[in-house]
């Protein structure tokens, strides 16, 4: 938003690639591809902004967040963070980062250590960095932040098992915030809890951003809940990004077909919303992010497609009123000149023939949607 | 008269050294031919639990006990034997479930698996009935289908899984089909076409279909008729318009305003239900939603509350509604049902090792509740 053009950028990502390696064999592991999962993504995350990125699953979110924060080295691209450049620090150095920006991962129970309780928890990231001196200051830092994400203090002894959900995801939160960091990488916060806790969870978060002044980068398939936190959301499709914008204009002016396709797919609980909007159903999967179609990585479901330009130029990211698209026909279809056609379905395979889907897609998350 | 009348079901699941577990308490719900119906709720509020009851695929143990009804075009289908519940499961019901992957058997080709159903209750065989299964493929939108039918279930993605599973239950044309949870598992592109897909098996076959889900707004999208759940019982049933216009029952409102809405403006404010779904009152002791519940009053603690049926034809278990404007409290009150509940049991949400819930708390929303 205006941010971005005041240039308080706290994290600003430069044509960033993680590409995974396809390996076949036994003996001899040869290469035999690679899986793309985040091809070139340019973002800027301004200070005290909540950067929202959807995507459907395999898209390359999730790996585009850790990749941010180094927790699976990119092939190649910069990630720099408040000025320094992270993809080239020496790891020492990258460690003493890590404090100022942290990790919120899906799901608690498999994110915390079942055998630790929660003062162990969060003690051992303020050991680790040094922070608070001797056993008091760190009790002092932890009922601090304890008191922050509304857990009793009688919690401190206890162990992950004996929460329910919501308050699992608070001791995540707790251990994330626990080091005073400035970015908070959120990875699909709420999607594992139940729907009356999400709504607590997502308050606690903005509250958090209100008072601590934090930066987030939350990442869910939930436009819904990406839209209610976020200030700017970028969506991802096929490892890059298709369209960005305030979070606003991008719901009430979308202006990617894969962007329009998504939000019109997303239910809303109202029948009378629900009965008023015309859906545009899109054919077909997700095609393989091994081997994605040439030209812009959408055509192949695209309701807009064109027979020029759409199948052999990949879109770069442009600038349209505020939005940043990457469709070479966004402002046709904006006005209507291009009307949309059906799509024939294209058959996709999750893997190469007779292969097994799980070498080729990317390295899922535990209890993603895959 | 209903196709599918499901009258005070209940499961209990009862292990040793353990406490009995009522999952389902009490439910009572009715389709009608053709008819959308909804469960709604969250997790370990009873909605997967009732559809297996139904289907008869609980597992049979000495623990688990089922109660109640569930009278099927005439026939109780707790009663009947076994090999009569076989001839209707898959002909005159049919159920599709939450994971396809889980659910088709990943070493026989789809093919197969689609053919037996034909060949158990069609008696169809050779190349009759696979003519007939690449046919029931095409129609739910599998490109391809002849070759389709040689492959396994891996060689899919979720998307095209889930509508092998919806050929498969669809394949008699069943008079009702279950929907456990059909669209949970898979992305929300695919989820609309899925959506999309049942709506018009719907429309063409006047098939009646019942819709397990947690998401509202896939149910403000489909049903009819929305029964809401919470703690193993059915708290509201309305209608879809008047529910989402005006839900009566507090968790139902609570619901609502909880979801962030995908037309609403960035910032505003969630208004959360307080508390966690383990935060419940057995019903034996009173209104399960009590400690968590924003119209609580003396009356929600002590017995269970009252089913009010309104002459509008909802209903609702509270004893403090959410008024309606217009209307002055009772007027619409056409018949009240007493709230039974068999002491000694907890819903299956309930903390395991909590102290029994001591009636008239006060203090249990406090745990989680910030915001």
């Amino acid at each position: 938003m205006s941010e971005r053009s005041r240039g308080d950028v706290l994290v600003d990502v430069r044509d960033l690639k993680v590409h995974f390696p396809i390996k076949r064999g036994v003996l001899f592991d040869r290469t035999v591809g690679h899986v793309k999962a985040v091809d070139g993504v340019d973002l800027r995350i301004a200070r005290g902004e909540t950067y929202g990125l959807v995507g459907e699953s395999g898209c390359g979110k999730s790996t585009l967040g850790r990749a941010l924060l180094q927790l699976t080295p990119p092939t190649s691209g910069e990630v720099s963070f408040d000025g320094v450049e992270l993809t080239t620090l020496a790891p020492n150095k990258l460690r003493a980062m890590r404090r100022r920006m942290q990790m919120i991962f899906q799901d608690p129970m498999s994110s915390l250590d079942p055998r630790q309780n929660v003062e162990s928890i969060l003690t051992e990231g303020l050991q680790t960095h040094g922070i608070g001196g001797d056993r008091d200051g760190r009790r002092k830092i932890i009922s601090e932040t304890l008191d922050q994400v509304g857990l009793p203090r009688w919690a401190l002894s206890c162990y992950p098992h004996e929460f329910s959900g919501g308050q699992r995801q608070r001791i995540g939160i707790a251990r994330a915030l626990v080091l005073g960091p400035e970015l908070i990488v959120a990875d699909e916060p709420v999607s594992a809890l139940d729907v009356s806790i999400q709504a607590q969870v997502v308050n606690l978060l903005d509250e958090l951003q209100d008072n601590l002044g934090l930066t987030y980068l939350v990442i869910a398939h939930d436009l819904a809940v990406v839209r209610h936190i976020s200030d700017t959301v970028g969506v991802m499709y096929l490892g890059a990004l298709v369209e960005e914008a305030p979070s606003d204009r991008l719901y009430t002016e979308p202006l990617h077909p894969y962007t329009r396709a998504l939000m019109s797919a997303v239910p809303v609980p109202d029948p009378d919303v629900e009965d008023r909007r015309e859906r545009i159903l899109l054919a077909g999967d997700l095609p393989s992010p091994a081997n994605p179609p040439p030209g812009c990585r959408f055509h192949t479901r695209c309701p807009w497609a064109q027979p020029t330009r759409c199948a052999d130029e990949r879109p770069e990211l442009r600038e349209i009123g505020g939005s940043r698209v990457a469709c070479h026909w966004a402002e046709q279809i904006a006005s209507g000149e291009l009307r949309p056609h059906q799509v024939s379905v294209e058959l996709v395979r999750p893997a190469g023939e007779g292969e097994e889907p799980s070498v080729v897609s990317a390295p899922t998350e535990p209890g993603s949607f895959v | 008269m209903a196709l599918l009348d499901v009258e005070e079901l209940s499961v209990t699941f009862a292990r040793r050294n353990q406490r009995t577990v009522r999952a389902v308490d009490g439910v009572s719900f009715s389709v009608d031919a053709g008819e959308v119906v909804g469960l709604v709720g969250e997790s370990g509020c009873g909605k997967s639990v009732t559809s297996l009851a139904i289907m008869g695929l609980l597992p049979r143990q000495p623990g688990v006990q089922v109660g109640g009804k569930a009278v099927f075009d005439g026939t109780d289908l707790l009663q009947i034997d076994d090999r009569s519940r076989r001839d209707i499961r898959g002909r005159d019901i049919a159920m599709i479930f939450q994971d396809p992957l889980s659910s088709l058997n990943p070493v026989v080709p789809i093919g197969i698996q689609v053919t037996e159903v034909l060949t158990r209750h069609r008696g169809m065989k050779g190349q009759a009935a696979a003519k007939e299964a690449a046919q029931l493929l095409d129609r739910v939108g599998i490109p391809d289908p002849k070759r389709r039918l040689k492959e396994y279930p891996h060689q899919l993605s979720g998307g095209m899984r889930q509508r092998a599973l919806i050929a498969m239950a669809v394949a008699c044309q069943p008079r009702l089909l279950i929907a456990d949870e059909p669209t949970t598992a898979l992305d929300v592109t695919i989820q609309a076409q899925i959506l999309e897909l049942l709506k018009e098996l719907v429309r063409d076959s006047g098939t009646a279909l019942v819709m397990i889900t947690h998401d509202l707004g896939v149910v403000a999208g489909m049903c009819d008729t929305i029964n809401v759940l919470y703690g193993g019982r059915v708290v509201e049933t309305a209608r879809r318009r008047p529910l989402f216009r005006q839900p009566r029952h507090p968790y139902t409102v609570g619901l609502l305003s909880s979801v962030p809405r995908l037309d609403a403006g960035r910032g505003e404010r969630l208004n959360p239900i307080p508390g966690s779904v383990r935060d419940l009152l057995p019903w034996p002791d009173g209104c399960a939603f009590a400690p968590r519940c924003a119209r609580r009053v003396d009356a929600c603690v002590g017995e269970p509350p009252e089913l009010v049926l309104t002459h509008d034809g909802r209903s609702y278990r509270c004893v403090n509604p959410a008024p309606v404007p217009g209307l002055t409290p009772g007027e619409d009150v056409r018949e009240v049902v007493p709230g039974q509940a068999t002491p000694g049991s907890v819903p299956a949400q309930a903390v395991p090792n909590d102290p029994p819930a001591v009636p008239g708390l006060a203090a249990a929303p406090s745990e989680e509740e910030t915001s």
